[in-house]
Order: C-alpha cells, then sequence, then structure tokens
C-alpha cells in the first residue's frame, strides 16, 4: 500500500499525481451526475469500466475512506489531508471513487460502538466496494417518532427470528446487507429496547418492493422481514449486533448526527447536481444573459449566492469543530439550514430555466427530477422541524411542556 | 482557503478578557447611562481600552501597538457589540490605523496610546458610496483647498483627525482622482455638527469651507486615494460585521433568558413550540453568520488583498442575521419590548445604523455577485 506524505505540501502533490495516474481521463471529462455516481456492490452495475477502475485504484490505497484508519482498509488521513484529496479532485473533475451507506453510516456505527473484529469483517469490504449496505430504520408508524420501531427480533437461543416492516429503505433492492433498529425487548421503556442488527438481504424471508416517488425515481423501497433468521454470531464468532443489546438507540442517535451533518453538507442527493462545481452566477451565464436584467432573479440569486458561501464556511467550521471535541446537538443546525437551502436553491434553478426546467428530460437534464427530490431534504434523516425540536430542547435548553 | 475558523487558544483568551472586562466596565447599563447623559462615548473606557492594547490591535509593536490582527479585532469588536459598548474603537483602531500603516510613526502612536481619535469622512449621500464622492480639493501651488460637505461621519464630533476622501480630478462616480487627506479636526473652514443619530452615538457632519491641506496631509498618493482607503474600509466592514453579529448575540441572549423565565397561560413561554422554532431558527442564522464573521478576519490577516468578497459575505450576513435578532427579540418580549425601560430597543436601534455604516446589504451583495461573475 502506498503510503502519503504527512507534510501538507507535499501530500497535496502526491495525491494530484495519484489521482491523475489512476483516475482514467474519461471519466473526468463525464459529467457529473445521479447515474455517475459509483455505490459499489455485489451486484453494480458500473456504467463504465473506468468507474471500476477509479474505485479499485483508490481501494487499493485506502482512499475510498480517506479518514479511517488503514487497518480497516481507510487511508488514515488527517482532515487537512482529507480536505486537500477533495480539492485536488475537484481541481482535476475526478469523481468520488465510492458513495455508499456503509461508508457514509454503517462505518462511522462501527468505528464508534463496534469491535475491533467486527471492523476487521465488516470495514474493509465497505472500503473496496463490494458490499454495499442500507439503512433499516423508519417504519410505516415510526417516522419522526423513529424510537417506536415495531420491527421485533425474537431470542430463539442461538439466533433471532426477526418480524416486521421498514420504510424509506434506499436502494435497499440493490443492497446486500441492511443495518437495521429492531425491537429485541417489547418489555422495556420505548428507547430501551433497541438493538442495532446487521441482517444478510439474502436471508430468506427478506423481500424488497421499490416506492416510486414524485421525481419519477425510485430510490427508496419498502423492506420486509417475514420470519427472518439471524444467527447471534456469525461463523468467526462475531455478533450480528453492534454495540451493546437493547442499547441500539444509543448508536441510532450517533448515526443520526452523522447523517445530518452529512445532509447538511449536500450529500444524499442535495445540490451539486445540475450546477457541479460552477457558481449559479456561472450557471445562469450560460443561459441567456438577459435573465440578470429581471430584479427578482437578481436579487434572489445574490442572497443564495451569499447564503450557499457562508453555508459552506460554516461546514467547514463544525467539522473542524467536531475533530476537537464534537458540536453535539448543534449539528441539527446543520440539516435545518443546509436542506432549507439546499431547497431554496432549486427553487431559484427551476425559476431561472422557465419553461426549459419544467421537462422531465429536456435542455437541462435532471434539473426537474433534482429539484423534485430537494424536497425530501428536510424530511429525511429528520424532519426540519424535528431539528428545530433539538435546537431549542438540548442546545438552546429551553423548557418542554 | 484560510486556516481553520475555530479559534486559537490566543483568540479564546482574548475573548475571554474581552468578556471579563466589558461586562464589569461597559454592561448595557453604562450605555442607558451615557444616552441618559446625553454622552456619546465615555472617554474613561477609552483611555482603559487603550492601556489594554486594544487601540493597537492593527499597529505594529515599534509604533505602540499590539499587532494582534483583524480577525482579534473582530473579536473585540463583537464583544463590544454584545454590551453596546460604544467608542470610537472602527473609526480608529481598526480604519485609521490600517489607512494609515505606512504614515509617520507619530500617527501611529497617537492612536496605540489613545490620545487620538479619528474619524473616516467618506460618504456624501444616504448610501455608502465612496466612488461617488464630489467634494471637491482644489490644487493650489502645493496647498489644496476642500470644500464640500461629508455626511453619517462616525466619530466626526469627538474626532481630533479626520481622513477625508475627496475629489482632485474627474467626477463623481470615477474610482480616479480621489485623494485621501490627513487632517486635524480643528483646522480653519472645517465645521462639524453633530447629529443625533437613533443608537446615541456620534455621528456628524462634516462641512469643508475652503480647508488647506498641503502635501503632508495626503494619505498614499494624490488622485490614488482608493488604494490607500480600500484595505481599511474592507477592515472596517469586517469589523462592524463583527459587532453586528456580538448586537445579534447580546439581543438573542436576552430573549432566551426571557423565554426560560416569562409564563402566560400558566406556562413558561419557552415551553411553545411557536417561539422555540423561532428561536432555534435564529440560533442557526446567527451560527452561520458567525462563520462569515471569522472567514472575514482570517482573509483580513492572511491575504486582505483577496478578501473584498468574504468581507462582504460577512457584512451581508451580518445585516440581516442582526435585523432578524433584533425584530424576532421585540416580538418575542411582547409589549415590554417596546418600552424604553427595556434593553432591547438599544439593540434594534444599533443594529440599523450599523446595517447603513460602510454598506447596506445591497451594496454589499452586489460586491459578492460582481466578484461571483454575475
Amino acid at each position: 500500500m502506498a503510503s502519503f506524505s504527512d507534510d501538507l505540501d507535499q501530500f497535496r502533490s502526491e495525491v494530484a499525481a495519484f489521482i491523475a495516474e489512476k483516475c482514467p481521463q474519461k471519466l473526468r471529462d463525464m459529467p457529473a451526475n445521479e447515474r455517475t455516481i459509483c455505490w459499489g456492490g455485489k451486484r453494480f452495475n458500473f456504467s463504465c469500466d473506468e468507474q471500476r477502475i477509479w474505485m479499485e485504484n483508490a481501494a487499493e490505497v485506502g482512499l475510498t475512506a480517506p479518514r479511517w484508519p488503514t487497518e480497516y482498509g481507510g487511508a488514515g488521513l488527517s482532515r487537512a489531508q482529507e480536505k486537500i484529496f477533495r480539492e485536488e479532485m475537484a481541481k482535476a473533475n475526478a469523481p468520488s471513487p465510492l458513495e455508499s451507506f456503509g461508508l457514509w453510516m454503517l462505518g462511522p456505527a462501527l468505528l464508534a460502538f463496534g469491535t475491533h473484529e467486527q471492523k476487521l469483517k465488516y470495514l474493509p469490504e465497505i472500503t473496496n466496494g463490494r458490499v454495499r449496505w442500507c439503512q433499516g430504520y423508519s417504519e410505516p408508524g415510526a417516522g419522526s417518532d423513529l424510537a417506536s420501531v415495531q420491527t421485533r427480533a425474537e431470542d430463539k437461543g442461538d439466533h433471532w427470528v426477526v418480524n416486521g416492516s421498514k420504510i424509506w429503505t434506499s436502494y435497499a433492492n440493490k443492497a446486500d446487507w441492511i443495518f437495521a433498529l429492531v425491537r429485541t425487548d417489547r418489555e422495556a421503556p420505548k428507547h430501551k429496547g433497541i438493538s442495532f442488527m446487521l441482517i444478510d438481504m439474502e436471508a430468506e424471508g427478506v423481500s424488497t418492493k421499490p416506492i416510486k416517488l414524485i421525481s419519477g425515481a425510485s430510490p427508496f423501497c419498502e423492506t420486509f422481514f417475514d420470519n427472518v433468521t439471524v444467527p447471534k454470531t456469525d461463523d468467526e464468532g462475531n455478533s450480528r449486533i453492534v454495540g451493546e443489546l437493547n442499547r441500539g438507540w444509543d448508536v441510532a442517535k450517533h448515526l443520526l448526527t452523522h447523517e445530518r451533518e452529512m445532509i447538511g453538507g449536500g450529500g444524499s442527493g442535495a445540490a451539486g447536481g445540475i450546477l457541479g462545481s460552477r457558481s449559479l452566477g456561472a450557471f445562469i451565464d450560460t443561459l441567456d444573459e438577459t435573465l440578470m436584467d429581471d430584479p427578482v432573479i437578481r436579487s434572489q440569486t445574490m442572497e443564495l449566492e451569499i447564503d450557499t458561501l457562508a453555508m459552506g464556511m460554516t461546514l467547514e467550521r463544525y467539522k473542524d469543530m467536531a475533530k476537537q471535541g464534537g458540536v453535539g446537538h448543534a449539528s441539527a443546525m446543520l440539516k435545518y439550514a443546509g436542506t432549507e437551502l439546499n431547497k431554496r436553491r432549486y427553487e431559484v434553478l427551476m425559476s431561472i430555466t422557465g419553461s426549459e426546467g419544467v421537462e422531465w428530460d429536456g435542455e437541462h437534464g435532471s434539473l426537474a427530477p433534482e429539484w423534485l427530490r430537494t424536497k425530501a431534504n428536510s424530511i429525511e434523516g429528520g424532519t426540519s422541524e424535528v431539528m428545530l425540536d433539538i435546537l431549542s430542547k438540548r442546545v438552546l435548553e429551553l423548557p418542554s411542556s | 482557503m484560510v486556516t481553520s475558523l475555530v479559534p486559537t487558544e490566543d483568540e479564546v483568551m482574548l475573548r475571554d478578557a474581552a468578556r471579563g472586562f466589558l461586562q464589569e466596565s461597559s454592561p448595557v447599563s453604562a450605555f442607558r447611562a451615557n444616552r441618559d447623559a446625553g454622552r456619546t462615548y465615555d472617554s474613561g473606557l477609552w483611555k482603559e481600552m487603550a492601556q489594554m492594547g486594544w487601540t493597537g490591535v492593527l499597529l505594529p509593536e515599534d509604533a505602540g501597538g499590539s499587532d494582534m490582527g483583524h480577525r482579534a479585532a473582530g473579536i473585540l469588536s463583537e464583544e463590544m457589540g454584545e454590551v453596546l459598548a460604544a467608542s470610537p474603537f472602527i473609526s480608529t483602531a481598526v480604519m485609521a490605523a490600517t489607512a494609515l500603516k505606512g504614515a509617520a510613526n507619530d500617527r501611529l502612536t497617537g492612536i496605540a496610546d489613545g490620545s487620538s481619535i479619528y474619524a473616516l469622512a467618506v460618504d456624501e449621500g444616504p448610501k455608502h458610496a465612496p466612488l461617488r464622492t464630489g467634494l471637491k480639493a482644489e490644487k493650489s501651488g502645493n496647498a489644496f483647498r476642500l470644500s464640500g460637505r461629508k455626511v453619517f461621519v462616525a466619530d466626526g464630533a469627538a474626532a481630533t483627525r479626520v481622513l477625508v476622501l475627496a475629489r482632485t480630478a474627474g467626477s463623481p462616480g470615477e474610482a480616479e482622482g480621489l485623494t485621501l487627506f490627513d487632517l486635524d479636526a480643528d483646522r480653519a473652514g472645517l465645521s462639524r455638527s453633530a447629529k443625533h443619530t437613533i443608537d446615541e452615538r456620534d455621528h456628524a457632519q462634516l462641512d469643508f469651507d475652503a480647508v488647506e491641506a498641503t502635501g503632508d496631509d495626503v494619505v498614499g498618493e494624490v488622485d490614488g486615494g482608493m488604494a490607500a482607503l480600500a484595505t481599511a474600509l474592507k477592515a472596517g466592514q469586517a469589523a462592524l460585521s463583527a459587532e453586528l453579529l456580538g448586537v445579534s448575540a447580546g439581543a438573542f441572549g436576552m430573549t432566551t433568558g426571557y423565554l426560560k423565565e416569562r409564563k402566560q397561560f400558566g406556562r413558561t413561554i419557552g415551553s411553545f413550540q411557536a417561539l422555540q422554532h423561532r428561536a432555534a431558527h435564529l440560533f442557526s442564522e446567527i451560527e452561520i453568520t458567525a462563520s462569515a464573521i471569522a472567514n472575514a478576519g482570517r482573509m483580513m490577516d492572511e491575504s486582505p488583498e483577496d478578501a473584498e468578497i468574504a468581507v462582504s459575505i460577512a457584512k451581508a450576513r451580518a445585516t440581516q442575521t442582526a435585523k432578524l435578532a433584533v425584530s424576532e427579540g421585540v416580538q418575542m418580549h411582547g409589549g415590554i419590548g417596546m418600552t424604553d425601560e427595556f434593553d432591547m430597543g438599544f439593540f434594534m436601534k444599533r443594529a440599523r445604523v450599523g446595517a447603513e455604516w460602510l454598506g447596506d446589504y445591497g451594496y454589499h451583495a452586489a460586491r459578492v455577485a460582481a466578484a461571483r461573475s454575475f
């Protein structure tokens, strides 16, 4: 495995050279959109050979998970190095080598709550793109009130039997494994009887049904568990539960905080899209130079540009704060403000593209579906209203009623 | 990219020290006492600031300064904003100190030791517009004769010296042909009339009637005044943004405090979700603006020539956030928020003046738009 220099200037040139050599030019010339995201997994269809090559090349040196320890398949980079890596990728127009719920969610959960053996088993197959995970949290009766999950796992001695259903499981129909919140103690208070369980999607009794959204896409599924047998330990003796039995809510809360930072930061279907790395202004220039003569559009665009840049600084500041000791519940602010901003951005984009923007697959490609998709940003991972509740109770310490 | 926006240990110490000092020496009740006595600022407080090195925050040590930089100046401004401490800090210690950095040492030591109070006279109309300067400085031999009017000159009545932007060539609207003069405030032909502004601070109208100036009074180059002034304006805008962030935080702190103690309908009003969500939204806006303020300070320290967009984002955000914080502050306090007896109105009035000084939201939004190529 190649090792990178700790000296930041030298690291920058090393990683730039790595990208230039290892990320095929063809991939860098392709416009970035939903279809060019590399998700990995056993059943993944690479959009082209170059996409697979870049994923494998990056995984080889741990750069699919830059901050994770090298023993678990990461590159062991510092936060400053990771920043530089992302900057250099943007400069070279190189796409992210791999995205997945394993990288975003399960990995951070295992790193915080897993045993060394669990990490050794599950993390490298995430970083090398071989296993794709999905998240089983929400249920038809447990949305904002997530802790009321009813999917239950019954203790049958050496295994669990799982029954119930999950909803809004992203890409469950394409995932290999699911990490799910299941009720393992039905007598305990609702936060105290939940466990964080790892379930093989190929197990007997697991089925999925895609949900068609207003955007026309079906990124989410319903996932059903019908007498699914989950061994308590796998062949190597690893528990299928992350963290302690019945303490899955602690893991879930940790992950929700993580998810909030990510969604606020523009992951998971947010931002990017049609703009890529362009400013709103630069995009508008490509449309029609008289657009900016409209004082309302001009004013909305200027406000949006200011707020976008300030939000970007805030994300950086919070990431640095997180590194130095945590931001706690204030991450709800990133989620709230970031998603509301993204919705505003797409409203303006729809407004400036006018009648050209309302076609499903017209001049501006997937703009309309992207716009529709943003409406979920302030619902998924906790609604804006739940975020405001968290901020008022946990950060501002306003009284409960 | 600037270094981390998270404060350094030194910055945390500076903030703690400033906060401790201001809470002791200049709480909002001191501002009220000054207002009631008709004092626009407290000269004793200014002397103490000088003794602590605040007046020399941007000056080199050989001029008696403490050379702490723009981020530090922002932290001080923010803390002053939070308790509404009125002083000529931004005019003198930030803008004049920056504009005069290359000038003779005696000018700088006067700033550092607190004996000089500077005012910056730029605007001639109700909106900030340096390039629209029309005040004439006519050349006669080796000297200049300045005639015209400057308005909304912060600290203009108390100032011992005035930095004035005058037109030596060209016509209003042009960047070329402007010259910056550094004059003593009691020079013949210069009359100053204090304006009673809503924030109860020192703002004056300055009338120049054939005021004599020499080449020695020119800061930077003749006809090249904007070069001398541009960085100083950015420094002032960055510090003022920080002050407005402090004003927002001060108003917000009062408001959340009130939400936790006021009872209606048999409940603490802070338990009502309608108010909780307004408070939480305001918290978010303040946090985002705080990043823009820190970034502007860092950029001014690390790369001042590229700092314009960072400063304008800061001033634009700070203006809007302060407006929101004080409006929500009054609304969430209910009737008491409208009374003079209560302090919230002071924050509202300072926020309004701060919104206009050194460029309003539209002025800075347009600069961001230009820098982002639209």
